[in-house]
């Protein structure tokens, strides 16, 4: 069974991708969809099914498939590891990524390379599976980069679009940083370790935090020294970081919205950027003995949190909005890892990916229905036009803001209650960042919603008559989504944090147990009242009185253009990083490269060689008294010589 | 008497007019056929005057055959120069070019 969740998106992928070089033929369009379609639904059946009959037995898979590399001492092999943790993620990548792939039958319907987008979705899939698998670090790493190329190709699927492209190698570059941190990291792993298998590495790592090892517990790094396992986890952090969109590390993940809108869903959403929030999780024996790293972790989750979302607050653009919003939410999740509520996060991740997808894929939905219009100030009083995509993003945004008995609720809820009672480095600011997040949380989200659903229309009266409700094709998807934004977070959340977590986990998290009683009532029901507070306040500012966003405009003037221009970051960016290295660049490439190594390479030798032979030529005139002196020249020298020489 | 020396420097003396004759002779290819009949006779005279001064017969039945080659070297030389004339519809050295790279 668990081959074929791995390894049937991969089938998918590769015939969608041959059928993808014919052009234009609707037969092989069908062919690739309904191919890639049953196979991921298969899988996403398949991985619901292993999810379900173990949930009450944290039973671990190990299938070794084959070994990879084998040197000397150094094996490391191709695998299926399935754990609780694997499960929900195999649960939230195969749903998430059927659903994305029915949906995209509808949204793309007007695209002319179907098969493409399908066989990238499906090579998506399979990269972050073969991720979620892994045994080791190496398969982690391969799916990592293999996300990676994914999201990189789908960012960038309108290849036509010069901005598409841009996004896709801003994502790729940024990315980049990151993965040169998780690189080093493993291997410092293997440096210290000699293995990268994670139950050895964890089992060693243990012995070493102990003093019963004899592993070095420091080492030098650029000429400092580090506590080995620190050093470890910040590396691995940094590409957790990378991937997961952290603050410094983030800008990629706005501008990857010029992929198309399912690929954000899936992608930038659900799956590819909690691969950070992953691998933490899966390390979290090891990052348990790093406290000092936990409350970095700690520190830079609770400030993307606050960070994105203040920037929410003032993005215009659809798509935008959500994206800060779920680099808010991964923010959130990593700090929930940083107090070492590491069952918080995976709960928040499992719900997020059904809210935050429902809510992209709404996005798509009323973007479809606009006529690919993505500015929420030219939307407007859209509930009446298309009610169910209305109804849907309602139950998204209610479950975002962590309305009662929605999933994010109880998520989010565990999140900020484990905040609040543990007491490592950074966790009471990570609590009190939680809770304003969840103000600004919920503000955005009904902004979003108020100018987009509600009001007056600020459409053109040409453009009214041509809204229209999504086909059946995109709003089934939607409709499931939204079941499990509704309803994952009461039926789970035992599970995940509560009475039966113990029995669900396993051995493959560590668990950390707070009592929950000593939570102040006030504590206990202030992320709902912020919430409502939140929408309390998007009702009145722009449904309300609608002047009183522009007049905090007018008063804080430089506040909304930074939060606006995104704290400045890209150009922050532009200015330290991408200008000296474009400088740099234009000066290996026109001095060093086009001077001089052409210069005195190939160019030099080639241009020697013309001049001599122009010279030469020149000798060959074509008048024979010119030959004629030669020769005589020529008779008159030997004849010296062999004078003299005999002299 | 005449003494070899004076045979000689007659005739390098005639060799260098023809030698001359090739290089400074920008006009004419029939004046080149001149100079290189004056350095073969420049070499015969050589030849001869070898011959009688050392007595040995050999140089001057040499001189006869490079006489009959300078003949037929003439012959040949005048042949070409005619064909040329009748394509080129001159024989001006200046002209005579198409060789040069």
């Amino acid at each position: 069974m668990y081959y074929a969740i791995v390894f049937l998106p991969l089938i998918g992928f590769f015939i969608a991708g041959l059928l993808s070089f014919s052009h234009n033929n609707s037969k092989v369009d069908k062919a690739a969809q309904i191919i890639t379609v049953s196979f991921i639904s298969l899988a996403a059946l398949m991985s619901a099914f292993a999810f379900i009959i173990h949930i009450n037995d944290h039973s671990i898979i190990h299938i070794k498939l084959f070994d990879w590399i084998a040197v000397g001492s150094f094996i490391v092999s191709w695998s299926i590891y399935v754990d609780p943790v694997t499960r929900i993620m195999l649960i939230v990548i195969c749903s998430v990524s059927a659903l994305v792939h029915i949906y995209s039958i509808g949204y793309m319907s007007h695209d002319n390379s179907k098969p493409r987008f399908m066989a990238y979705l499906s090579l998506f899939t399979f990269a972050m599976l073969a991720l979620v698998t892994a045994d080791n670090f190496l398969q982690l790493f391969f799916g990592w980069e293999g996300v990676g190329l994914a999201s990189y190709l789908l960012i960038g699927f309108w290849y036509k679009k010069s901005t598409a492209n841009a996004a896709s190698i801003k994502a790729f570059v940024v990315n980049r940083v990151g993965d040169f941190g998780l690189a080093l990291g493993i291997f410092a792993i293997f440096y210290l370790f000699g293995t990268l298998d994670y139950q050895e590495v964890f089992y060693k790592a243990e012995a070493l935090a102990a003093g019963t090892s004899n592993i070095s517990s420091s080492i030098f790094f650029f000429g400092y020294e580090i506590g080995s396992l620190n050093l470890i986890c910040f590396l691995l952090f940094i590409g957790a970081m990378g991937k997961s969109a952290q603050i410094f590390l983030h800008t990629w993940l706005p501008d990857a919205m010029e992929g198309p809108t399912p690929v954000s869903a899936l992608i930038h959403a659900a799956t590819m950027v909690t691969a950070g929030v992953f691998l933490i999780v899966r390390c979290s024996p090891m990052y348990d003995l790093a406290p000092d790293i936990l409350s970095l972790i700690t520190f830079v989750g609770a400030t993307t949190a606050i960070f994105a979302a203040s920037i929410g607050l003032v993005q215009n653009d659809i798509k935008r909005i959500i994206a800060y919003s779920t680099c808010s939410q991964l923010g959130y999740m990593f700090f929930a890892v940083g107090v070492g509520a590491y069952g918080a996060a995976m709960f928040h991740l499992f719900t997020h990916a059904f809210f935050k997808a429902l809510l992209f894929l709404g996005a798509g939905s009323v973007i479809h229905a606009v006529n690919d219009e993505q500015d929420i100030r030219k939307m407007g009083g859209l509930s009446s036009y298309i009610p169910f995509t209305h109804m849907l993003m309602l139950i998204g945004t209610i479950s975002l803001m962590g309305f009662p008995f929605t999933a994010g609720y109880y998520s989010k809820d565990a999140i900020i209650e484990s905040a609040y009672l543990a007491s490592s480095g950074f966790s009471s600011y990570a609590f009190i960042i939680g809770l304003l997040g969840v103000l600004m949380t919920s503000f955005y989200s009904w902004r979003l919603m108020f100018l987009t659903f509600n009001g007056t229309s600020r459409i053109e009266e040409k453009d009214i008559s041509r809204i229209h409700e999504s086909p059946n094709v995109m709003l089934i998807p939607l409709i499931i989504l939204a079941i499990g934004a509704l309803f994952s977070g009461y039926f789970f959340k035992d599970y995940f944090i509560g009475s039966n977590s113990e029995l669900f986990w396993g051995n493959s998290i560590a668990l950390h147990h707070h009592d929950e009683h000593h939570i102040p009532f006030l504590i206990y029901y202030a992320p709902m009242l912020l919430g409502f507070l939140g929408l309390f306040l998007a009702w009145y500012m722009y449904l309300k009185n609608k002047s009183i966003p522009g007049k905090i405009v007018k008063l804080n003037g430089p506040l909304y253009q930074f939060l606006l221009n995104k704290w400045y970051f890209d150009e922050l960016y532009e200015f330290i990083f991408v200008r000296p290295a474009k400088a740099i660049g234009h000066f290996l490439w026109k001095v060093f490269d086009g001077r001089i190594i052409d210069g005195f390479g190939p160019d030099g030798i080639a241009k020697v060689v013309l001049d001599l032979s122009i010279r030469a030529k020149r000798i060959q005139s074509g008048y024979i008294y010119h030959y004629a002196f030669a020769i005589l020249i020529g008779v008159s020298l030997f004849i010296t010589y062999f004078i003299y020489r005999n002299l | 008497m005449i003494q070899l020396e004076q045979f000689l420097i007659l005739s390098s003396l005639i060799f260098s007019i023809g030698v001359i004759g090739i290089f400074l002779n920008r006009k004419n290819v029939i004046i080149i056929l001149m100079s290189i009949e004056l350095i073969l006779l420049a070499v015969n005279i050589n030849l001869v005057s070898f011959s009688y001064f050392l007595g040995d017969l050999t140089g001057q039945i040499f001189a006869l055959f490079v006489l009959t080659v300078a003949a037929a070297e003439a012959a040949i030389g005048l042949a070409i120069l005619v064909v040329y004339n009748r394509n080129a519809g001159n024989i001006e050295i200046e002209n005579i070019n198409s060789l040069k790279g």
